[in-house]
């Protein structure tokens, strides 16, 4: 069952003190960024481009093509930027990784530079995950002072904990001391982003995988996975798994295949529904569980690859309330710079709480299915669309408990302590939160 | 819904073809596709869009359908619709608004149905139903019937931003014109969003919500009247932008009902900037004033004190009957009299003294009146004692520099010129004296094409935020550094000098900016501060000047002049301002009429009081022509009530020379200054034939060379004195604002901190200024200041003024703690 795994970024994370120089060195490290040094820089953007590398925030877009996009040097600066904000409900892929691993980020970061021909490099971080920032800091700081960077400044960088903050263009405002809003596109980061300046901005894992494929070629990492979404990617299980975690495989592996080697759905029990990207990705259900986790065949079931973060529910969750967890998320989120994600997240958590409560009509979920639809391609950006698919691919799979909710209370109908993986103290007083301006 | 019409393309721009609901146009490349569907008179509705702000595609409800062609040809229709403010028409776009999809019509009103749901729907008593782009597509977005049955978002209203500005959080729909204003515009961020979600919101600048601790990045210098902190001279603008009534202006809120009042085109009357304004009135007052459109003027901006400074007009020491003095002998206190006997006395006084009256007209008039008052002076009066000058500093240099530079010379720079300009700023603060100007080298500082360079004891807050570089200059030595500018304009950009009025205190300033403009190449504008002071240089309100820039001591200008009017010119040239209070004192003349003269405003309030009061003593006459009471008025043997600009028709000419024609906005018994004049004139049974005289051929005054005084020297103690009048001041044309008064920035002394050092104040947080006739105590501020120099506002509401002081600009002032 281990030949399923593909451990490349995950490889050193049971070692001793894996988060140190030394003993990233002792594995290997930064023998690529040595092999990238004396590449012309050009050599190494074709070199990713020809591993089809896919951006890992979500997206999907091909790194190497993102990084071609930058205009030629006219003599000034141009920045790297890692999207480290790792925020969506359900993905944690980013943060275990700069965790055990930072170093492997660093050696990206600085082969990445040399590529895009870039002096000052930043890493944008979630700013909750202080000892994540404190070991990002030490490896920076490291790397630094053994002389493995050049002349290339590395800035981490805090961010204050706003979801928002993960979209590329509201990270850079943010990153540059304003308000974190998403930016009006075009003009595209890679002509003008940081500082108007060009910037090349993606994600953890993506950048980590730059080293593994200096060392392997391009041909290695393109024979992992399937032939449109390549190489090796972090699976995070969540929620109702025996053995919860980061499972780093080839793209293309399907849940029943990550299910087996997390031993499965919690015991005595079966699958419900899941996400396989994060809550922005809408549910899935039992039915998809052979579906290939890569980009097109996640999409051609009518959801997202996303982030990678398979949270999974067994049959005691009500979708009902789950999808109000996430609406609650979506609601706080929001950045409010459009009308339709600012007032329809607004709208939706009051719908959602009321079906919740078991106090909805029929009526609530017409409109709700409305407001979901006129939200979806009406925001400023995709964090819009995102906070519609929750209520959407319920409403899609499981109707009837929302129709449920014009009579019954989820909690009645799905206890919650059923749901519970430690045992929780019961809360008498389960009314719907009170919403507040 | 604002829209504008399309600004005439300066340089040539390729044509784009897009089809807009069936029907194809050619728009130059890069127009927004919501801006091209206007031009074919498609409405597509929008909140946050505003022509002269920078697109933000926050709003979303101007959702369109998008197709475009791809590399091969084929139309490829994007998947979602698309915000027509943000995206630029592209070759053979087709694009399907409201009208013609219904993708884009569920989109819009899916977003319409949004924008209602934290909307209170307070129409019936709010300022701006009736008015409102959200009430009214609202109407044709909207449904009849509300979905939203929940808990609508509530904050305690409203927020007073400023003692002006009010804001009811929970009308706005947070379209961000008020933030995108103040941050693109004015430059003043006195207001923006803060928090997110759905608790975003409109707020002030707070230093205890955003955790300052220690140094406060707001020093006094930075706080208006009312305590606040980065208040706006154009914050007004907001209000008229927002899209729904959620900022509204403490002066007009409650107050009336859009739909019940009048409006009427009009143009305001505080500075020489000529700024489009709208008047809205209801059974004969003025409710509020709005900015008029005028893209070769004021764009859609008007400063604060244009929109709210008003109510001068009506005030309740307006004068609407003529006055008299009880007894025939002039003594006795002034009484109502009727028209026919107030005419009688001051004909009869005037005709007694014919040839020993001066005339002192003021700088406030249309060009009619000016004309009026220039022809009753030479024809009536028989004189060329006559100088509209307030602020006279006793030299002929500004006389002369007027006469040969300014008179008759037409529309010389205009705005449009300011937007690639290569631009010296003397004896100028744009911010304050012109606001227009302002706002005007503010966006083209910005869009690149113009830089400033300003001639100044320091670097103001309306130069920083022209980007400005300062070419220092102590009060006094401005020649000096004139002298130095050897290049202005070139690289495709025009050199302009703008002159302030305040140049023509210091010797040698007028002719040492004329000398560089002459050396560069550069055009040169005279920028006064009043409306009519423009005006008076072309009627000839100056001693040595007739109409059209002729000068009096020309025989053949003299001809003319007499033939236009049908009355004699005297030939001797008259005395100025300094000369005719010196004149009235001694008694060499026997009497003055006098305008919209303030004597606060003379060089020296006391000697021009005494002096008045001499005449009379003397037996002589003042004769007064004033819209309100003022300290004249008391000095007077008859007063003849003027009308204010709003009860009158007329032109003022802008700094440019640009002549804005403007209607009564109302009709009373009020007469304009012309008319009053004709009435005095056919009770002396004169008949003058004010017309406007032909364009004059002959010989100019001309302007000496550039011959600076000595340079003010201070001693231990000492400090030259800097100052000038702030937009919003103790000026009487803001009077019964109380609102607005709050808005005005405190008074503060600024000083250098080596001035401070040497003056031994340093430490203090105060500093007093002593002058031959009284002293004031100012919060100090320590800033980059010319060293030796101290500034302080001329004249701050319920604070002494540099007249209370008795120190004039350039001078010296006495500085202790």
């Amino acid at each position: 069952m281990t030949d399923v795994l593909t451990p490349v970024l995950s490889d050193i994370w049971d070692a001793e003190a894996s988060w140190t120089l030394q003993t990233y060195r002792e594995h290997g490290g930064y023998r690529a960024l040595a092999i990238a040094n004396d590449m012309a820089p050009g050599d190494i953007v074709n070199l990713v481009k020809g591993s089809n590398l896919r951006g890992r925030g979500g997206a999907g877009f091909p790194t190497g093509l993102k990084w071609s996009f930058l205009p030629p040097p006219d003599g000034g600066p141009r920045y790297l930027v890692v999207n480290a904000d790792e925020s969506e409900p359900g993905t944690c892929k980013d943060i275990p990784l700069m965790m055990a691993n930072p170093h492997v980020l660093v050696e990206g970061v600085a082969i990445t530079s040399r590529a895009i021909g870039c002096d000052h490099a930043f890493i944008y971080l979630r700013g909750e995950v202080v000892q994540v920032y404190r070991r990002l800091l030490a490896a920076v700081r490291e790397a630094s002072d053994a002389g493995l960077l050049g002349d290339l400044r590395v800035t981490v960088h805090a961010g204050a904990g706003a979801y928002i903050c993960g979209e590329e263009t509201a990270l850079l405002d943010s990153l540059e001391g304003r308000r974190g809003q998403p930016r009006l596109k075009p003009p595209f980061p890679a002509v003008a982003g940081l500082y108007a300046r060009p910037t090349v901005v993606n994600n953890v894992e993506s950048i980590a995988s730059v080293p593994g494929i200096v060392l392997g070629g391009a041909e290695w990492f393109s024979g992992l996975g399937t032939a449109k979404s390549s190489g090796h990617g972090i699976f995070s299980l969540s929620g109702h798994v025996e053995r919860p975690g980061q499972y780093e495989a080839p793209m293309g592996i399907t849940l029943r295949e990550l299910l087996e080697l997390a031993g499965g759905i919690r015991r005595g029990h079966r699958l419900k529904f899941w996400t396989p990207g994060g809550s922005s990705t809408p549910i899935l259900t039992q039915e998809h569980l052979d579906v290939p986790l890569d980009f097109d065949s996640v999409a051609a079931a009518g959801s997202m690859l996303g982030t990678r973060a398979l949270q999974i529910f067994d049959e005691t969750v009500s979708v009902v309330r789950a999808v109000t967890r996430w609406i609650d998320f979506y609601k706080h989120e929001s950045c409010g710079k459009c009308t339709p994600c600012r007032e329809g997240t607004y709208w939706m958590q009051q719908l959602m709480h009321r079906l919740e409560a078991g106090q909805g009509t029929p009526e609530d979920i017409q409109t709700l299915d409305d407001v979901a639809n006129n939200i979806f391609g009406r925001s400023f950006c995709a964090l819009g669309d995102a906070a519609t698919t929750p209520v959407t691919s319920g409403l899609q799979h499981f109707r009837d408990e929302f129709e449920a909710g014009c009579h019954t209370p989820a909690w009645e109908l799905f206890p919650p302590e059923a749901s519970a993986l430690e045992s929780v103290t019961s809360n008498p007083a389960r009314t719907p939160k009170e919403v507040t301006a | 819904m604002t829209t504008t019409q399309p600004t005439p393309a300066t340089q040539l721009v390729p044509l784009v073809e897009v089809t807009i609901d069936g029907f194809t146009t050619e728009v130059p490349k890069g127009t927004l596709v919501i801006r091209a569907a206007e031009d074919l008179g498609i409405a597509i509705p929008r909140f946050c869009d505003h022509p002269l702000l920078k697109p933000a595609g926050a709003c979303r409800q101007c959702l369109v359908e998008v197709a475009m062609p791809d590399r091969e040809g084929t139309l490829r229709p994007m998947p979602k619709p698309q915000a027509s403010c943000t995206l630029e028409v592209s070759p053979g776009m087709v694009v399907n608004t409201q009208m013609t999809s219904e993708v884009a019509d569920k989109a819009q009103e899916g977003v319409m149905e949004f924008l209602l749901i934290n909307h209170p729907l307070d129409c019936p008593i709010c300022d701006k139903g009736g008015e409102c782009p959200l009430q009214n597509q609202a109407m044709t977005a909207g449904r009849e019937v509300s979905r939203f049955h929940g808990v609508k978002r509530t904050y305690p209203k409203p927020i007073s931003v400023s003692t002006q500005i009010l804001l009811d959080r929970e009308r706005c729909i947070l379209c961000q014109r008020c933030t995108r204003f103040s941050d693109e515009i004015a430059g003043d961020p006195f207001i923006d969003l803060q928090m997110r979600g759905a608790r975003q919101q409109i707020g002030v600048f707070d230093a205890e919500v955003l955790g300052f601790t220690g140094s406060s990045p707001v020093g006094p210098a930075e706080l208006d009247e009312s305590g606040q902190p980065f208040a706006s001279y154009f914050s007004g603008n907001t209000i008229q932008i927002c899209p729904v009534g959620a900022l509204t202006s403490a002066s007009y809120r409650f107050r009336a009902r859009p739909f019940d009042l009048v409006s009427a085109p009009s143009i305001a009357e505080h500075d020489a900037c000529g700024a489009a304004i709208r008047v809205d009135h209801r059974r004969g007052v003025v409710l509020r004033r709005l900015a008029g459109e005028d893209m070769a003027v004021n764009e859609e901006w008007v400063s604060d004190k244009d929109r709210f400074a008003f109510r001068w007009q009506a005030a309740p020491d307006r004068l609407l009957a003529p006055l008299v003095r009880e007894n025939p002998d002039g003594t006795g206190d002034l009484v109502e009299t009727s028209w026919g006997d107030a005419l009688d006395v001051a004909a009869t006084l005037l005709a007694q003294r014919r040839g020993r009256l001066a005339a002192l007209p003021g700088g406030r008039l249309t060009y009619e009146d000016a004309l009026a008052w220039s022809s009753f002076t030479r024809g009536v009066l028989g004189t060329n004692d006559v100088d509209f000058r307030s602020r006279a500093y006793g030299s002929s240099e500004e006389a002369d520099f007027l006469a040969a530079r300014v008179a008759a010379s037409g529309i010389g720079v205009t705005y449009g010129d300011l937007e690639n300009a290569d631009v010296l700023l003397v004896g100028l603060e744009p911010e304050d004296e012109a606001a227009t100007i302002f706002l005007r080298l503010r966006k083209a500082v910005l869009a690149g094409g113009t830089r400033v360079r300003t001639v100044a004891p320091f670097l103001s807050r309306g130069s920083t935020k022209m980007h400005a570089t300062l070419l220092p200059a102590a009060p006094g030595t401005e020649p000096e550094v004139l002298a130095s500018v050897t290049e202005l304009g070139g690289e495709g950009r025009l050199g302009v000098v703008l002159v302030g009025e305040r140049l023509a205190a210091v010797r040698g300033g007028l002719a040492a900016a004329a000398e560089l403009a002459t050396r560069t190449g550069a055009r040169l504008a005279w920028v006064p501060r009043r409306a009519g002071d423009r005006a008076a240089v072309e009627a000839g309100l100056l001693p040595q000047l007739l109409p059209g820039g002729r000068p009096v001591a020309d025989p053949a200008a003299r001809a003319e002049i007499a033939a236009a009017w049908g009355a004699p010119v005297p030939e001797t040239p008259g005395r100025d301002l300094v000369g005719i209070l010196a004149a009235l004192a001694s008694g060499e003349l026997a009497g003055v009429v006098i305008g919209g003269v303030e004597l606060s405003d003379l060089p020296d309030p006391d000697a021009a009081r005494a002096a008045l009061e001499a005449v009379r003593a003397a037996g002589g006459i003042v004769v007064s022509l004033e819209v309100r009471a003022s300290e004249v008025t008391e000095l007077a043997d008859v007063v003849l009530p003027v009308a204010p600009p709003v009860e009158k028709a007329g032109t003022f000419l802008t700094w440019e020379g640009r002549p804005r024609r403007f209607d009564e906005v109302f009709e009373t018994p009020a007469r304009s200054d012309a008319e009053v004049i004709r009435m005095l004139c056919d009770e002396l049974g004169v008949t003058l034939t004010a017309t406007e005289p032909q364009l004059w051929r002959g010989e100019r005054v001309a302007l000496g060379a550039a011959q600076p005084g000595p340079v003010p020297a201070p001693g231990e103690g000492q400090a030259v004195l800097a100052t000038w009048r702030l937009l919003l001041d103790a000026g009487r044309g803001q009077d019964f604002e109380p609102h607005l008064a709050g808005t005005a920035r405190r008074p503060v002394a600024m000083m250098s901190r080596a001035t401070a050092d040497a003056l031994g104040v340093a430490d203090s947080p105060t500093v007093r200024l002593r002058g031959p006739r009284g002293e004031a105590e100012y919060p100090l501020v320590v800033a980059g200041v010319v060293d030796g120099v101290v500034w302080v506002p001329a004249d701050p509401r319920d604070f002494p003024s540099t007249a209370h002081l008795g120190v004039r600009a350039g001078e010296i002032v006495e500085v202790a703690k």
